[in-house]
């Protein structure tokens, strides 16, 4: 297919995704093949990496040099913290969140999958489904990432054996009632010798589906995002003190739900009042519509008190409101979380203070089942939460909407993010 | 399946506008920091979407070297007029006379690494609580892993291994009296979505960045503008060519590229061709391989 990058560019879309795991699993060599392959790697850091390897004692080109960028993940020759890198082909850009998989590093792999529409997890096709496999699925699951990609990599060193894949498949079948996703796809890949990642493998004909590419290229990427209900938090009041627009008011912020027109009848949530939308205005101009994830603003038809923090809905779907919610909580600092400890807890455009009433109990990431009772969530643990706030929250549950869903706990000494959360209901 | 399609470039604008507004919600003393760049240029214009019909809510702040390209001080100003912004600028010069910084020696010389006193002192001296700025990952290694809400303590400085997490779209700006936060809203573009950007939007972009005919000698491999300050070694011979910049910035470490692109379609065709980063044109991130994580930390842009 030949590409013009001056016209194509208006037609291409948007996937993010998220990969975890280390450089044992092969996950470098897959992220360095997808960005070899796509030419998103340039001659410049291609030889910045074979010096460092040279300098290093390394034969080989090390690809994991391309992700891991912080001085301090060079010298230890592991990766800490998310890094995002980027490709794009001539169908579709890509952002890839490139997370660290071992157990210490579940913070990071919680934020990673945060913004993913898919996840690609890598299973060793000699070791077949691991605890670290597991792990990532469950993290990859409790975010609500729509679609799962497993690769079965290293197929080379089985000998392109379709035996050994389908055992696998049979093995994660085993895994699938505790999994939430839209999609699960399988592909059987050597991220080392590109069978499979962007080229078909010449090496296992038994293979039927897509490569790894082709499904990242044409997977449904509006799936993560929810258009039935009408949500949207105000950011910023727009006044602009301005001959020309003297008594111009707008509302600004982003659609995190469902679709809003002008005539529309509106409520503004927690405070009930209605209006409706007289206008949605973009630069210079105003659109007929808008829905997830535009950036706009809307002018109502009436004089209402409205700031930042407040929802705009509407009264066939209304989000739920409430001074107590019961969260999945993941603890991301080293000081861990008690009961009964005071936070500032902040979502959509919401700022509010919560104190944690009880910690019911841990979540054993390894396995998805509850674990012992306990009082305290330390860096990395995930566990289900009750937390009272001051002021009554507008949500709906992370499973429904994952904008509207999601809470971030902030020290208040620190101003540090400490916990993150996904409302449960 | 349903209608409501949103392509990348816009999906893209999208959310830097939320974060432009994120900045202008959370905090009381922002400034936009303007290189007369084009990732500079572009979170000017998006800045202007973001707050339409209203006046851009924050002042542009120029941190000049003194060793400007004229057309980048030209376009700046023209700029600013047109926008009804605010402009400040914040001069390097100055710093060295008040003896705050020594100017480097040498054939070398750069005032690159100065403009970290010159930017720190000048967001003291107007206590901003933010400066937007126009980094992106895709552009550097250390950046690749920087925040877009990027926390500076009070001396200004960045510490990359005790980073706030930052999750969907929450942006947490709380900080102490005297920190800052650095905030990057084009943070997820690469350089061929800033220029299809440009292309889509049709926004106006300095003379530098299309073909000119220009004095210029080659040192270590990259074609560097001459002018009355820079040094040269013995056997750098200036010559003429047809170049344009694939990145703006301080005349001493800004490489230029033989080019004969005179249009913004073009230069998207131009990259969409090269096989070399825009940085690898920077002679101020060849210093060393974490050139840019150290100056970050001590608090560059």
């Amino acid at each position: 297919m030949t590409h013009n990058p001056t016209q194509g560019y208006l037609d291409m879309e948007l996937l993010r995704f998220t990969t975890a795991g280390s450089v044992d699993d092969g996950k470098s060599t897959l992220i360095g093949r997808l960005l070899y392959d796509s030419k998103a790697i340039f001659e410049d850091q291609m030889e910045a990496v074979r010096n460092y390897s040279l300098r290093k004692g390394n034969q080989d080109l090390d690809l994991s040099l391309f992700t891991d960028g912080l001085r301090s993940e060079r010298e230890q020759g592991i990766t800490i913290d998310v890094a995002y890198r980027y490709f794009a082909t001539p169908r579709r850009k890509f952002i890839i969140a490139d997370t660290p998989g071992h157990i210490q590093y579940t913070r990071n792999m919680v934020t990673g999958a945060s913004t993913a529409n898919a996840a690609i997890v890598l299973i060793d096709a000699r070791n077949g489904i691991t605890e670290q496999t597991r792990r990532h699925c469950f993290i990859a699951s409790l975010l609500r990432i729509p679609y799962l990609i497993v690769c079965v990599n290293k197929m080379d060193l089985v000998g392109f054996d379709q035996k050994v894949y389908d055992e696998i498949l049979a093995d994660f079948n085993l895994l699938r009632s505790k999994l939430s996703f839209n999609d699960i796809t399988f592909v059987p890949i050597s991220a080392l010798q590109g069978d499979n990642v962007v080229e078909k493998s010449g090496m296992m004909s038994w293979y039927q589906g897509s490569t790894l590419l082709d499904i990242l290229e044409t997977l449904d990427i509006q799936t993560g995002l929810n258009y039935t209900d009408a949500r949207f938090p105000v950011q910023y009041v727009i006044r602009p003190h301005d001959d020309s627009y003297h008594d111009y008011r707008s509302y600004a912020g982003r659609v995190e739900g469902g679709v809003f027109k002008p005539g529309d009848k509106v409520v503004v949530l927690p405070s009930g009042l209605t209006s409706t939308i007289e206008s949605i205005d973009v630069f210079q101009g105003s659109l007929p519509e808008a829905f997830p994830p535009q950036s706009v603003s809307f002018r109502l038809a009436d004089d209402i008190d409205i700031s930042r923090g407040d929802v705009i809905s509407k009264v066939d779907s209304l989000p739920q409101i409430s001074q107590e919610i019961d969260v999945m909580m993941c603890w991301m600092n080293l000081r861990p979380m008690k009961a009964g400890g005071t936070y500032v807890l902040r979502q959509t455009t919401r700022e509010v203070k919560c104190i944690v009433k009880e910690l019911y109990h841990k979540i054993d990431i390894n396995t998805l089942e509850p674990g012992t009772d306990t009082n305290n969530l330390a860096a990395n643990e995930i566990g289900l939460v009750n937390l009272k706030v001051a002021k009554p929250l507008v949500y709906d549950a992370y499973s429904r909407n994952r904008q509207t869903g999601s809470v971030i706990l902030v020290d208040e000494g620190t101003n540090e993010t400490v916990g993150v959360g996904m409302i449960i209901g | 399946m349903n209608t409501y399609r949103i392509k990348h470039l816009r999906e893209l604008e999208a959310e830097a506008i939320y974060i432009i507004r994120e900045v202008a919600a959370q905090f009381e003393r922002p400034v936009l920091l303007f290189s007369g760049g084009k990732d500079s240029i572009v979170l000017v214009h998006l800045s202007l979407k973001a707050f339409w019909p209203a006046r851009i809510p924050y002042p542009l702040l120029h941190i000049d070297t003194g060793h400007n390209f004229a057309e980048t001080l030209a376009y700046r100003d023209r700029l600013v007029e047109r926008i009804g912004a605010t402009l400040l600028v914040g001069s390097v010069q100055e710093t060295i006379d008040q003896g705050r910084v020594v100017e480097e020696r040498g054939v070398n010389a750069s005032r690159n690494v100065l403009q970290t006193t010159t930017l720190l002192d000048t967001i003291a001296r107007y206590r901003f609580d933010a400066a937007i700025g126009g980094a992106r990952r895709d552009e550097e290694k250390a950046r690749a892993k920087e925040r877009i809400f990027s926390h500076r303590d009070e001396f200004g400085q960045w510490d990359p291994k005790n980073q706030r997490p930052e999750l969907w779209n929450i942006f947490n700006g709380r900080k102490l009296m005297g920190e800052h936060f650095r905030v990057f809203p084009i943070s997820n573009w690469t350089e061929m979505d800033v220029w299809q950007y440009i292309l889509l939007e049709q926004i106006e972009m300095p003379s530098l960045y299309f073909t000119h005919r220009r004095k210029v000698f080659q040192r270590d491999g990259v074609w560097l503008a001459d002018a009355p300050f820079m040094m040269k070694r013995q056997g750098e011979e200036v010559v003429e060519m047809d170049v344009r910049c694939r990145t703006i910035g301080d005349v001493t470490c800004t490489g230029v590229t033989l080019s004969m692109a005179d249009s913004v379609e073009d230069i998207v065709n131009e990259i969409a061709a090269t096989r070399v980063t825009e940085r690898g044109g920077r002679y101020d991130d060849r210093r060393s391989d974490a050139a840019m994580e150290d100056r970050k930390r001590e608090g560059y842009f």
